[in-house]
């Protein structure tokens, strides 16, 4: 607002302020387009073998065939969406367990000083195991099939949303629980009307965290536990070098781990809407 | 909660409040050493009347508070609601904390009603008593409201409404309008005061502002600074509504606060030597 010049103020606040949003549309609009002329430029004139990194355009034009294409064409033609849903099934289906087991132990590693004290160590120890190192166990164990990457998304997925749930729920104010009890609750109930409104801000961080992992851990799992889902393909076409479709893969979960983490918001906004205004 | 199967005596509720040689001790772990807050408390007060409790800080004005209510234990001595031992807090004992402490994820409307559903109050009945003590509070027109959107008085308003509409024996108030700025305070003095005329019950009021002590109080406890004893009580004969500015009510200011500026000059001289020693 202090930068809108005064042709702008004078249009009054409806102007200024969508001129100070058009004015932000554009500031966000450069670096990215920046970053795309730089790339095409030097993939099309040559500062680096377009071979190893394709130019923006033919990114675009295989999509477009990996989403579209008459199946049989190549490869990958019209093969996007199936492989897309396998890899979404994973992670919602992975981090559907993780959040309920994750929430429900955060609730009682947070509330209940000994199960902290039995269960929290255990959690502390896993936590810094990078998931990777479970993939033998899960491939033994479950197979070369879906079961593998459910278990490896809800191990990686479970670990922040427990943490902090746990650390949210032991952070509720004293004072709102006295409250709670000088209203004559019933014992039982302080967890589920008290603590668990309270501790609903820290449940959402790690809900975040938790399906950004997924995202991470749906490729890692598809890379080597599994025969078909975007990380299926990534592995794929990197014995082909079709790095163009790698690109188009990375993309294609960014997108859609930004959309996920966007509903995720938009419920926490929902569930927390007595913050709105804060 | 046992004191919800209880049924309350009358509508017109009223308690004993029974102390003898109540004393409370801290262990101050870090410093290995034991405090004591309150030292051989004797005081009673029930029927209607309004109990102000004066003294300067740290002096375990709210120690004595959270006993009554069963937030804490004392040490020895006894502490007696209608003749029984005090066992955890309830509702008939309601309390107002100088922090609101309204959960911030419930409307206003939701935050009074709170109490009453927790103890499985029926739903229509709930209602009208929600109702009916929103309206006596100021309230209207916020029930929608969270407690976020709300000025220090409005939230405050809501943690009366919140402990009177499960129709308490005593009201137990721990500075409750210390974080409000002066005007609102004196409009929430007068507001508390016709709540309470309207529908008299026992009330412990903390505070360290002598004017609203007296202001308030049928009797003036003044405690000692730590630890804390009973130093005098004050009985205020005044009528109500009392004028802040008569002579009566400033021959009763000057007389308290000669009681207490003795305390809080302790206080702060124990204050001073715990420095000097420490640094």
């Amino acid at each position: 607002m202090t930068l809108a010049p005064a042709a702008a103020q004078a249009h009054g606040w409806d102007g200024t302020r969508f001129a100070a949003s058009a004015r932000l549309a554009v500031r966000r609009t450069i670096g990215p387009l920046l970053f795309l002329l730089l790339w095409h430029t030097a993939s099309t004139l040559g500062w680096v073998d377009p071979r190893f990194v394709p130019s923006p355009v033919t990114v675009l034009q295989t999509l477009q065939d990996w989403m579209f294409g008459q199946p049989g064409t190549t490869t990958y033609s019209g093969t996007w969406f199936t492989h897309t849903a396998n890899s979404a099934y994973r992670v919602f289906g992975g981090f559907a367990a993780a959040a309920l087991v994750g929430v429900v132990l955060g609730c009682l590693i947070g509330w209940f000083r000994p199960v902290a004290d039995l269960i929290d160590p255990i959690i502390q120890m896993m936590r810094p195991i990078p998931i990777t190192s479970w993939v033998p166990f899960a491939v033994i164990f479950f197979g070369i099939r879906d079961a593998s990457a459910f278990f490896l998304i809800a191990l990686g997925a479970f670990f922040p949303i427990v943490v902090n749930t746990a650390a949210g729920v032991a952070g509720t104010p004293k004072l709102l629980v006295r409250a709670a009890r000088m209203l004559g609750i019933r014992a039982y109930m302080i967890l589920p009307r008290v603590v668990l409104p309270s501790a609903m801000p820290f449940i959402f961080t790690g809900l975040r965290l938790g399906i950004g992992l997924a995202w991470v851990l749906v490729i890692v799992a598809e890379m080597m536990a599994v025969k078909s889902g975007l990380g299926f393909v990534m592995w794929d076409a990197y014995y082909f070098l079709r790095l163009d479709i790698i690109i188009g893969a990375m993309l294609s979960v960014g997108v859609l781990g930004f959309l996920s983490d966007l509903v995720i918001q938009l419920a926490g906004r929902w569930v927390m809407r007595w913050s709105r205004g804060l | 909660m046992k004191s919800a199967v209880v049924p309350q005596p009358q509508p017109q509720s009223r308690a004993r409040i029974v102390m003898r040689s109540l004393t409370k001790r801290f262990t101050d772990i870090a410093r290995q050493e034991v405090l004591t807050a309150l030292d051989g408390i004797d005081l009673e007060i029930g029927g209607t009347e309004f109990l102000t409790i004066l003294g300067p800080s740290g002096c375990g004005k709210t120690t004595l508070l959270n006993i009554v209510a069963g937030f804490e234990h004392a040490s020895s001595g006894e502490v007696l609601l209608d003749g029984e031992p005090i066992h955890g807090p309830g509702p008939d004992r309601g309390v107002v904390f100088q922090e609101y402490a309204l959960f911030p994820w419930l409307s206003v409307e939701q935050n009074v009603e709170f109490g009453l559903r927790e103890r499985g109050v029926p739903r229509a009945e709930r209602r009208e008593r929600v109702r009916q003590q929103i309206n006596s509070v100021g309230l209207r027109g916020f029930e929608r409201r969270y407690p976020q959107e709300l000025s220090g008085g409005m939230r405050q308003r809501v943690a009366l409404a919140r402990v009177l509409v499960n129709d308490p024996k005593i009201l137990l108030m721990d500075e409750p309008f210390a974080a409000l700025d002066a005007q609102t305070r004196t409009i929430m003095q007068q507001e508390l005061l016709n709540v309470w005329s309207a529908e008299r019950r026992t009330a412990i009021f903390i505070t360290h502002n002598i004017e609203e002590a007296i202001l308030l109080g049928d009797r003036v406890v003044v405690l000692t600074a730590r630890p804390g004893r009973i130093k005098e009580m004050v009985d205020v004969s005044l009528p109500r509504p009392r004028d802040v500015t008569s002579t009566d009510f400033n021959k009763t200011r000057r007389r308290v606060g000669t009681l207490l500026e003795d305390e809080v000059q302790a206080a702060f001289s124990a204050v001073q030597g715990e420095i000097n020693a420490g640094g």
